[in-house]
C-alpha cells in the first residue's frame, strides 16, 4: 500500500514536499483528461438517447427512458408521470392522451377514474435505460455491413499498397545516387502539404477519364503515393548505415533482396508508424470516398454516416451512433499498438 | 502479408536476371516506376489541370469546354483598392477567408504550441502513469476531423453540453456557435485539441533527449528553474519547438474539414477559411466557378509550398544539431 | 469433336444467360422522411412483376445530389433516374423519355401542369413528374400560444401581426425567440413577392433586388438584431448552406415557424404528444399572401444506355395507384391531376394534427401569386436564391449593411449570369 502511494505521489523530488509545480501539473493533467476524454464520453452518452431526448434542454448527462405501465382497458402501454395534485401531493398516474394544456390521466391502480392535470404540473417518470434502436436500425435496415467490408477492404488494401510502393520509392531514394534523384525529393517534398480539396476537380476528372469513378479502386490508388510516407520512410533509410548494404552487395546478394530482406527489416519502426497511420486515414477518409463512390453498395462508413443527413432533416440520433462506432476500431488500433505509435512518432517523424 | 511474401519470392529470381541485364540503372527504375506512376497520374497531373484551370472562365466543369481566359481570375481575386479592408475588394469573400486565415493561423499556433509545451513539460517529470497520460492526450489525433466537427457541434450547441454546464453555474445559455468571438474562438479551440497531442510528442521526445546529466549540474549549482528553463532546456528544444511551429503553422493554414463541420464558416463569414472558400467556389451548387477557385487555390499551394520549403531547411538543421 | 461441342455447349449457355440477365437500371434516390422506405417496397413490387429489369435504388445524402450528379453529368455519366430539386438548370441533362412511353397523353393530361420545370425553355420534352409538390408556409405550435392566452392572428394577418404576436408568446413563456425561417432563399422567396418583388427581368435574365424584396429583407434583418428571430439558422453558417429549423419547433423552441409542406411528417414524428400545432398558409405582405410552390422531381437522364427500361419503371412509379400510395404513406402532396382532381387521399396517419396541416397547405397552394408559380420554372432562380441567402446572413452577422448587400447580391448574380453565357 505504501508502494502504491509513493508511485502515485513520486514527483519532482524536493525533500519529499509538494513543491507548487507537482500541484499545477495534476491540476493540468486531470483537467487535460476531462477535456479529452469528456467529449467522447459524451458522445456515447448521447448516442444511447432516443430523438425526443436529444432534442432535450437541459439535456440529462445519461440516456433515459420513458417508463411505461400496462393499463387495464388499455392495448398499447401509457407513458408513465410524476403529477404534483392541486394539494400538494404527488402520485404517479399514466398518461392517456394530451388535449391542449390539459392532460387526461389515470392511476394505474385504479384505471376507472380520470384525472385531468394541467401539463406543467407532470414530469415524466424515467428510467435509465439505453435507446439501443439507434444501433440496431442502421444494422437492420441500412447496408451497414456492406459499409463495413468496404471500409476495411479499402483499408487494408491502400495500407499494404502503400507500404509497398512507398518504402520501394524511398529505399531508391535513399540509397542510390542518380541524377535527378534532388529534383525527384523536391517534387515529393513539393507536394506534401497541398490539401486534396485544393485539386478535388482535376483529380475528379483524372479519376474519370481513367475509368476508376465509382468503383473503389478509385478510392484506393490516388491515396497511395503518398508523399508523406515516402519522405518518412526516406529519411529513416537514410540512418542504415550503407556499410550493411555494400557487405551485402560483396555477398553477391541482389538489389531487390537487399531491399526485402535487409532494409525492409530494419526499417519496420517507420513502416509501423506508416501503417497505423495509413489505416487511420483512410480509415476516416471522408470528403474523397464522398465524390468517387455513387453506388450504395460501395459506400465506405464516413459516407454511409453522412447519408444520414437529408435536404431537409439530420437524423442525429443515428449519426451519433454509427459515429461511435466507425471510432470503435480506432481506438482499438490506438489501445493495442500505443507503444508503437508514440515511440514511433517520436522518433521516426522527425528527422 | 502472405501473397506479398510469395509475390516477392517469385520476384527475386526474375529481378536478378532484369538486375544483371541492366544493372543498377535498371534496378532504380524498377523502385521509383510504381509510386512514381500513381503519384503522377493522381497527384502531378491534376496539379497541372488545376493550373489550367485557372486560366479558363465560364462555369462548365469540363476542361475543354472552358474558355481560356488568361490572368482575368488571379487579377480579379487580388483586384482591391486596400487589401487590409475586404469590402473594398472585388472578391470581398476570397478576402475575408484570407484575413479570417490570418487570424486562425495566428491565434491557433500560439495556443497550440503553448499548450503543447506545457503538456510535454509536465509528462517530461516523473510523474506517475506518464504512458496513460501521454496516451490521453493523443487519443483525439486519430479521429477523424468529421467527427471531431460533430462531437463539438453536439457539445456547443443550445441544448448542447456546455450550456448544461452554464446553466447549472446559474448562467444563461449561450449559442456559442453564433458569436462571432465564440465561434472564431471555438474553431481555434476544437483544432488544438484535436491535434495537440501530436506536437506533445514531438516535444517530449525532443526533452527526452536533453541529458539528465544537464539538470542534475544545474540543480547542484540551484539554478532557479525558470533559469534553466530558459538557459538550457529551451535552446536544447529549439530545433523540435522549430519543427511543431512550422508543422502547424502548414496545418493551421489548410484548415477545413473541423471548422466545416463545427461552424459551417458562421456566424456570417467569421470562421470562412481559405479552403473552404476554395471549396464553397468550386463545389457549392449555386454560385460555382471552377476558375476562380483553381485560381485561389493556387495562390495558397503556392504559400504552402514556402512554408513546406522552411520546414525541411528547419529540419535539415535540426538534424545536423543532433549528429553534431 | 467432343471438343467442339462442349465449346458450342458453353456459348449457347452463355447466350442464355446474358438473355436472362435483368437489364439493371440505377435511381439516385435521397430522403427527408420515410419515402426512401415506401419507394423501395413499391420497387421490390415492380421487380417482382418484372423480372427482365433489375432496378437498383440507391439512398444518398442531399448533398451527393447537389454536387456529385452535377459533375457525373457534365461529363456525360450518372445514374438512369434521379430525384432532383435543381430541375430546371441542369434541364439539358434529362431524357425525353416521350418516344418510350406508354401512353405519353397519360403524362400530359396527369403531370402536364410542371412539365416545364423540368425540361429547357421551348421543349415540349416529358423528362419525369414531380414526386411530391411542395409549398412553403408556416407553422403554429397551438399550446404555446393558449397558455400565453394570445389570440392568433386572422386568416388575412400580415408578417408584421404574426412576428408581434409570436413576440407577446415568446415574451410570456419565456422562449429564447418568437420564430424561425429556414436557412435558404426559397423560403424567403414567398414572402419577397408577397412584398411585392420581382426576380424575373424582361429578357427573362435575372432582375436587380428590387425594394419589394428589400421590403421584406430588412424586416427579417430588424426581427434578427431585436431577437426575435431564432438566430442558430440564419447566422450561424456562411455560403449557401441550408440549415432548417424544425427541430426548434418541434422542441417548443419558438412558437411560429416557416419553412413547408414536407415538414409534415418529421414534425408529426418529432413532436408526438407534445403539443398541438397547426400549418397556417403564409401570412400576408401588401400584395398578397404567397407561399413558394416547389418540390422533388424524379428525372430520366440522358446518359443511360437503356431507355426503354427506364421509361418502364417511370411509367409504373408515375401511374396513378403507386402515385397514391406513395403519396398516402409519406405524407406528401402529390402532382398528380387527376388524384388532386378527386380529392379522395386518405393520408395514412393517426396524428390528428396531420390532416388539418396538409389540408391547409393544398388551399395555400390557391393562394400563390403568378410570380411564385413562374420561378420553378426559371433558370437562374437557384442562383437568385443562393446570392439572397449569402450576402443576407452577412448582414445578420454584421458585416454588411443593408445597401452593401443589395449591390452584391446584384454583383453575384451577375457574375453568374456572365460566366454561363
Amino acid at each position: 500500500m505504501t508502494g502504491l502511494k509513493t508511485f502515485i505521489t513520486r514527483r519532482r523530488g524536493h525533500g519529499g514536499r509538494w513543491h507548487w509545480t507537482d500541484v499545477a501539473s495534476w491540476i493540468w493533467l486531470i483537467g487535460g483528461t476531462i477535456l479529452m476524454l469528456g467529449p467522447a464520453l459524451w458522445l456515447l452518452s448521447s448516442s444511447f438517447k432516443d430523438p425526443a431526448q436529444l432534442a432535450e434542454f437541459p439535456p440529462t448527462l445519461l440516456p433515459y427512458v420513458q417508463r411505461v405501465a400496462e393499463v387495464e382497458g388499455f392495448d398499447t402501454p401509457l407513458p408513465l408521470y410524476t403529477v404534483t395534485l392541486p394539494g400538494g401531493e404527488t402520485r404517479i398516474l399514466a398518461q392517456i392522451r394530451r388535449l391542449g394544456a390539459n392532460a387526461q390521466m389515470v392511476d394505474p391502480a385504479d384505471p376507472a377514474l380520470r384525472i385531468s392535470v394541467p401539463i406543467s404540473q407532470r414530469a415524466p417518470l424515467r428510467e435509465i435505460g439505453l435507446a439501443t434502436a439507434n444501433y440496431t436500425d442502421p444494422f437492420l435496415h441500412f447496408d451497414f455491413f456492406t459499409y463495413l467490408r468496404n471500409s476495411v477492404f479499402v483499408t487494408v488494401t491502400a495500407t499494404l499498397l502503400t507500404l509497398l510502393t512507398n518504402s520501394m520509392a524511398a529505399f531508391a531514394l535513399s540509397k542510390y545516387r542518380f541524377r535527378g534523384r534532388d529534383a525527384v525529393m523536391l517534387v515529393i517534398v513539393g507536394t506534401l502539404m497541398v490539401p486534396l480539396s485544393v485539386i478535388l476537380v482535376p483529380l475528379y476528372s483524372v479519376v474519370s477519364r481513367v475509368g476508376l469513378l465509382d468503383s473503389l479502386w478509385g478510392v484506393i490508388l490516388p491515396t497511395i503515393a503518398t508523399p508523406t510516407g515516402v519522405f518518412l520512410l526516406r529519411q529513416y533509410m537514410l540512418t542504415i548505415p550503407d556499410e550493411l548494404i555494400e557487405a551485402a552487395r560483396m555477398d553477391h546478394a541482389s538489389e531487390w533482396q537487399i531491399y526485402w530482406r535487409i532494409v525492409l527489416p530494419l526499417s519496420a519502426p517507420a513502416l509501423a508508424v506508416l501503417a497505423i497511420f495509413s489505416v487511420v486515414w483512410r480509415w476516416n477518409d471522408f470528403l474523397w470516398p464522398l465524390i468517387v463512390l455513387t453506388r450504395r453498395e460501395l459506400y465506405t462508413l464516413q459516407v454511409g454516416l453522412n447519408s444520414y443527413a437529408g435536404e431537409l432533416n439530420v437524423q442525429w440520433h443515428y449519426i451519433l451512433a454509427m459515429t461511435v462506432v466507425t471510432m470503435i476500431p480506432v481506438v482499438l488500433v490506438f489501445i493495442l499498438l500505443q507503444r508503437f505509435i508514440t515511440t514511433g512518432i517520436a522518433g521516426a517523424g522527425l528527422k | 502479408m502472405l501473397p506479398f511474401v510469395l509475390a516477392a519470392r517469385v520476384l527475386e529470381p526474375v529481378l536478378a536476371l532484369w538486375q544483371r541485364r541492366t544493372g543498377h540503372a535498371g534496378m532504380i527504375a524498377v523502385f521509383l516506376i510504381p509510386n512514381m506512376t500513381i503519384f503522377g497520374i493522381f497527384v502531378i497531373v491534376p496539379l497541372v489541370l488545376n493550373l489550367l484551370y485557372s486560366f479558363t472562365g465560364g462555369a462548365e466543369i469540363l476542361l475543354e469546354q472552358r474558355p481560356w481566359v488568361g490572368m482575368q481570375q488571379y487579377e480579379r481575386l487580388l483586384d482591391c483598392q486596400n487589401h487590409l479592408q475586404p469590402m473594398t475588394c472585388r472578391e470581398d469573400q476570397f478576402w475575408r477567408a484570407v484575413h479570417n486565415t490570418a487570424r486562425f493561423v495566428l491565434s491557433q499556433v500560439a495556443l497550440m504550441v503553448t499548450v503543447s509545451m506545457i503538456t510535454a513539460l509536465i509528462l517530461n517529470r516523473r510523474i506517475a502513469g506518464r504512458g496513460l497520460w501521454r496516451a490521453v492526450f493523443f487519443f483525439p489525433v486519430l479521429l477523424s476531423p468529421v467527427v471531431v466537427g460533430l462531437i463539438w457541434r453536439w457539445i456547443l450547441q443550445r441544448e448542447g453540453l456546455l450550456n448544461l454546464i452554464v446553466v447549472r453555474l446559474g448562467g444563461d445559455p449561450v449559442i456559442w456557435l453564433n458569436d462571432r468571438f465564440w465561434a472564431f474562438a471555438a474553431a481555434v479551440g476544437v483544432s488544438t485539441w484535436a491535434h495537440m497531442g501530436f506536437y506533445t510528442l514531438i516535444l517530449l521526445a525532443g526533452l527526452q533527449a536533453i541529458p539528465r546529466d544537464l539538470y542534475e549540474a544545474a540543480e547542484m549549482d540551484a539554478t532557479p528553474p525558470s533559469r534553466v528553463f530558459w538557459r538550457i532546456t529551451l535552446p536544447l528544444l529549439g530545433p523540435n519547438l522549430a519543427v511543431v511551429l512550422v508543422l502547424a503553422l502548414i496545418r493551421a493554414v489548410q484548415i477545413f474539414d473541423e471548422a466545416y463541420v463545427l461552424t459551417g464558416g458562421g456566424p456570417g463569414t467569421a470562421t470562412m477559411f481559405m479552403t473552404q472558400y476554395i471549396y464553397e467556389v468550386g463545389f457549392a451548387s449555386f454560385l460555382r466557378n471552377p476558375g476562380l477557385a483553381a485560381a485561389a487555390s493556387i495562390l495558397m499551394g503556392g504559400l504552402l509550398v514556402v512554408l513546406t520549403l522552411i520546414q525541411l531547411a528547419l529540419s535539415r538543421r535540426a538534424e545536423r544539431m543532433r549528429q553534431r | 469433336m467432343k471438343r467442339l461441342w462442349l465449346g458450342l455447349s458453353a456459348l449457347v449457355l452463355a447466350a442464355a444467360s446474358a438473355q436472362a440477365e435483368p437489364v439493371p437500371v440505377r435511381i439516385l434516390w435521397y430522403s427527408d422522411g420515410n419515402e426512401g422506405e415506401v419507394i423501395s417496397e413499391l420497387l421490390d413490387r415492380f421487380e417482382a412483376a418484372n423480372p427482365d429489369i433489375d432496378v437498383i435504388l440507391e439512398n444518398v445524402a442531399f448533398q451527393v445530389i447537389q454536387e456529385q450528379l452535377p459533375v457525373q453529368l457534365a461529363s456525360g455519366t450518372g445514374p438512369d433516374i434521379a430525384r432532383v430539386t435543381n430541375l430546371k438548370a441542369q434541364a439539358e441533362h434529362w431524357l425525353d423519355m416521350r418516344p418510350y412511353l406508354a401512353d405519353p397523353a397519360y403524362w400530359e393530361a396527369n403531370f402536364g401542369d410542371r412539365l416545364d420545370w423540368m425540361r429547357e425553355d421551348g421543349s415540349d420534352a416529358i423528362t419525369g413528374f414531380m414526386t411530391q409538390l411542395t409549398m412553403t408556409g408556416g407553422f403554429v405550435n397551438l399550446t404555446l400560444f393558449e397558455q400565453a392566452g394570445v389570440a392568433l392572428p386572422g386568416p388575412e394577418a400580415t408578417w408584421d401581426e404574426w412576428i408581434e404576436a409570436s413576440r407577446q408568446v415568446m415574451e410570456s413563456q419565456g422562449l429564447p425567440a418568437a420564430f424561425a425561417i429556414d436557412r435558404s432563399g426559397h423560403r424567403i422567396t414567398g414572402p419577397n413577392l408577397s412584398y411585392g418583388a420581382n426576380y424575373i427581368g424582361p429578357d427573362g435574365l435575372p432582375a436587380p433586388v428590387d425594394e419589394g424584396t428589400m421590403a421584406f429583407v430588412s424586416r427579417l434583418v430588424e426581427w434578427t438584431g431585436q431577437g426575435l428571430m431564432l438566430p442558430d439558422t440564419w447566422v450561424s453558417a456562411a455560403g449557401t448552406t441550408y440549415r432548417a429549423a424544425a427541430d426548434d419547433f418541434a422542441n417548443g423552441t419558438i412558437p411560429f415557424y416557416y419553412s413547408g409542406s414536407w415538414q409534415v411528417a418529421n414534425l408529426s414524428a418529432k413532436i408526438g404528444d407534445a403539443f398541438d400545432w397547426a400549418a397556417i398558409g403564409s401570412p400576408c405582405g401588401t400584395v398578397g399572401c404567397s407561399g413558394m410552390p416547389g418540390g422533388a422531381g424524379l428525372v430520366a437522364i440522358r446518359y443511360t444506355q437503356h431507355p426503354e427500361a427506364v421509361a418502364r419503371v417511370m411509367d409504373y412509379l408515375a401511374s396513378e395507384p403507386v402515385v397514391r400510395e406513395f403519396s398516402e404513406r409519406t405524407l406528401f402532396l402529390p402532382a398528380h391531376a387527376g388524384i388532386v382532381a378527386a380529392g379522395d387521399l386518405a393520408f395514412r396517419s393517426e396524428d390528428p394534427n396531420v390532416p388539418p396541416a396538409l389540408e391547409r397547405f393544398v388551399q395555400a397552394s390557391r393562394e400563390t401569386l403568378p410570380a411564385a408559380n413562374a420561378l420553378p420554372a426559371w433558370q437562374w432562380a437557384n442562383t437568385y436564391y443562393g446570392a439572397l441567402v449569402t450576402r443576407i446572413s452577412q448582414v445578420m452577422a454584421g458585416e454588411l449593411s443593408l445597401d452593401q448587400a443589395r449591390e452584391l447580391i446584384d454583383r453575384d448574380i451577375a457574375d453568374q449570369v456572365a460566366a454561363a453565357r
